[in-house]
């Protein structure tokens, strides 16, 4: 982090009403809100007057968030002028995540099914007994594994590509929208484009090349090692544009006396990019893989719309399985749950895998 | 040039090889270029040409254009986008174009939002010191960053309960809330990147000229952090136009996005090949411009940060 804070004078001398406004301003917001919730938890559960949705409760928490941020100003003034960059955004985060997960918590407790007229009741620990013996969701943890493993192909790939757009090449414009393009389709789209219309088994292209190559009967999703391949060329394909753009920014960004000096010793080639290039281009390379396993933990759409987590799971991950799961059964409870469950996994392993990068590329002295 | 019958100066040994060596590497690294670039492009060609084609034409496998086939409207016509459909009224092209707006909308308004709340917090993390409760700068960086961690399906279900509870069920108000949200932390990373790029003593100097901590950084700092504040809105949008799975759970028929229409044909009985194709190029189209266009905005978005 960097230390060059901005360094004001912040010499105000606020009058004592101003300040007094300002706290009852704030005081006054969330009590009303407060109230406006309470209101409606009474309502809800059938001890006062119902008002339908919790919009009410809604208004009452941004007109609080208003009142904050300008008591904020009356308050501490020039402190609380520079607290106002900050605000919007922490209450906005807090109130779409902190409060949705707690929320979540809740329902993850609960046997819940929306379709059912029953609506919410709380059973404990009974749907992570559940979860302990369903197949599926172990399943599709697991390939989540073999998923967030092809990175490595998809590292040596992009790695590659990066190398080749920052060598003395013509047209490098051109090469570079080119590749980038397959980034900006959507995931959806694309997977009807390649999943279904290229790959179509009796007259897609790729189908009627690998014919041409000698292949017979060429299926892509039919078995599933074959699938979960497909699955995962098609994430690459996407994504590997991603990873390439900041490994080209890391290639830039080496001096070019570095290289230089490299030749100069006799280390060209292939034992100049292992000895030089690589190592300087680790620590971007590690911030690389890291995105783009956070990015590939979210795969969804592709397995959605192509298989449906098909043949027999081989190609669910793990948001599909909870989406399927919620589409047919409407089981707010328990895909909750494997929600939870998965957040609590991502952070752990997350965890390690930042320490361990933190370690792989300190430099060694 | 290597007309003379006998060259003054003639190339030894060595540099014959390195000569060969160096026209090797060339031709291996454009046939490198060309393949990718191949592999990257077919697939948009080939939903664009779909989209012309008719039956037989998708059967047979027909590629190039007026060799192969004789290009109809097939496709365009589906979706009443065709020359000939053009006057008439047609229920399917109100629906995409529904569609085609939702999608614009919400992503549009998510991505200004984003860039708006990011940037104001990016600024402030990087300017000034601060503390709340044991939450210094640092922590409060993290905390925002970390929201790049959570799943989208941790979230998914609450806010399906709690969106139902306040009436933003398919709405696109309830998008584009969701979707600032699931920017947001790309938005701070890029803009705290380019605000760390920014000398303080600007700063200083407008406030020595009497403006305030918000006139400093809107008249001083935010045309100078231009750029970067594009980079993050195209970044953004990419990511939000082409979001399925939120828009897919939360949206039903009145604030569903083109991927979710897209979507929702691919599983029909009875592939339309050439209307689905139709449908491809019309989701993917406005990214594809974009790309091309603004390419060098994307590129400095993405490589804003991984190098430090």
């Amino acid at each position: 982090m960097s230390d060059t804070y901005l360094h004001g004078v912040a010499a105000d001398d606020l009058p004592a009403r101003r300040v007094a406004l300002g706290r009852a301003l704030a005081w006054g917001a969330g009590l009303l809100m407060l109230a406006v919730a309470l209101w409606q938890t009474l309502g809800a559960q059938g001890y006062a007057a119902e008002w339908g949705t919790w919009r009410p409760t809604l208004y009452a928490f941004l007109l609080w968030a208003a009142a904050l941020c300008w008591s904020q100003v009356l308050t501490r003034g020039e402190g609380g002028r520079r607290a106002l960059f900050v605000l919007p955004a922490i209450l906005f985060v807090v109130a779409l995540t902190v409060f949705p997960l707690l929320f979540g918590v809740l329902i993850a407790l609960s046997d819940w099914n929306l379709s059912s007229p029953d609506g919410r009741r709380f059973n404990g620990v009974q749907n992570i007994v559940r979860m302990w013996s369903d197949p599926f969701y172990w399943n599709a943890l697991l390939n989540m594994v073999w998923y967030c493993l092809a990175i490595v192909v998809e590292y040596a790939i992009a790695f590659g590509l990066a190398l080749l757009l920052n060598a003395e090449i013509r047209a490098r414009k051109f090469w570079r929208v080119a590749f980038l393009l397959p980034l900006m389709l959507s995931p959806v789209a694309v997977s009807w484009m390649i999943g279904k219309s290229m790959l179509e088994p009796r007259f897609g292209p790729v189908a009627r090349f690998l014919r041409w190559l000698g292949v017979d009967s060429p299926s892509f999703f039919g078995d599933p090692l074959m699938a979960k391949l497909t699955i995962m060329m098609l994430d690459a394909w996407t994504f590997i544009p991603f990873m390439m753009i900041m490994l080209l920014a890391g290639l830039q960004a080496i001096p070019r006396e570095v290289q230089e000096a490299a030749r100069v010793d006799g280390a060209s080639g292939w034992r100049g990019f292992w000895e030089v290039t690589f190592p300087l281009m680790l620590p971007v390379s590690v911030t690389a893989i890291l995105i783009r396993v956070i990015f590939k933990l979210k795969l969804a759409d592709i397995v959605i719309t192509v298989t449906s987590g098909g043949p027999g799971g081989a190609t669910d991950t793990v948001t599909s399985f909870i989406f399927r799961e919620y589409r047919d059964r409407s089981n707010v409870g328990y895909g909750t749950l494997l929600a939870m469950v998965y957040l609590v996994v991502i952070v752990a392993a997350m965890t390690v895998l930042m320490k361990l990068a933190d370690r792989f590329t300190r430099p060694r002295t | 040039m290597t007309t003379l019958d006998a060259p003054l100066f003639r190339d030894s040994e060595a540099d014959r090889r390195f000569r060969a060596g160096w026209w090797t590497r060339r031709v291996l690294i454009y046939a490198a270029l060309a393949t990718w670039a191949f592999i990257c492009l077919f697939p948009i060609y080939w939903t664009v040409t779909t989209s012309f084609k008719m039956a037989p034409n998708v059967m047979q496998g027909d590629m190039v254009p007026f060799v192969d086939y004789q290009p109809s409207w097939l496709g365009w016509r589906s979706l009443g986008l065709s020359p000939d459909t053009f006057g008439a009224e047609s229920t399917p092209r109100a629906e995409f174009l529904k569609r085609f707006l939702n999608s614009t909308v919400v992503s549009l308004a998510s991505s200004a939002l984003a860039v708006l709340l990011g940037s104001m917090a990016a600024y402030g993390l990087s300017r000034f010191s601060y503390r709340w409760a044991w939450m210094r700068n640092g922590d409060i960086g993290f905390f925002f960053l970390s929201q790049l961690i959570l799943p989208p399906v941790v979230l998914a279900l609450p806010f399906l309960v709690l969106y139902k509870e306040l009436a933003l069920l398919d709405t696109r108000i309830g998008l584009i809330l969701l979707y600032t949200l699931t920017v947001l932390p790309i938005v701070i990373w890029i803009m705290r990147d380019q605000f760390a790029g920014i000398p303080t003593e600007l700063e200083e100097a407008a406030m020595v000229d009497g403006l305030g901590t918000w006139g400093a950084f809107l008249t001083i700092i935010l045309p100078i952090a231009l750029p970067g504040m594009v980079a993050a809105f195209i970044l953004s949008l990419v990511l939000t136009w082409n979001e399925y799975f939120f828009a897919a759970l939360l949206t039903s028929t009145r604030a569903n996005t083109l991927p979710v229409m897209v979507a929702s044909q691919t599983g029909s009985q009875g592939i339309n090949w050439w209307s689905m194709a139709a449908l491809s190029t019309g989701a993917i189209l406005p990214l594809v411009v974009v790309g091309v266009l603004l390419e060098r905005f994307i590129i400095k978005g993405m490589a804003a940060g991984a190098v430090k």
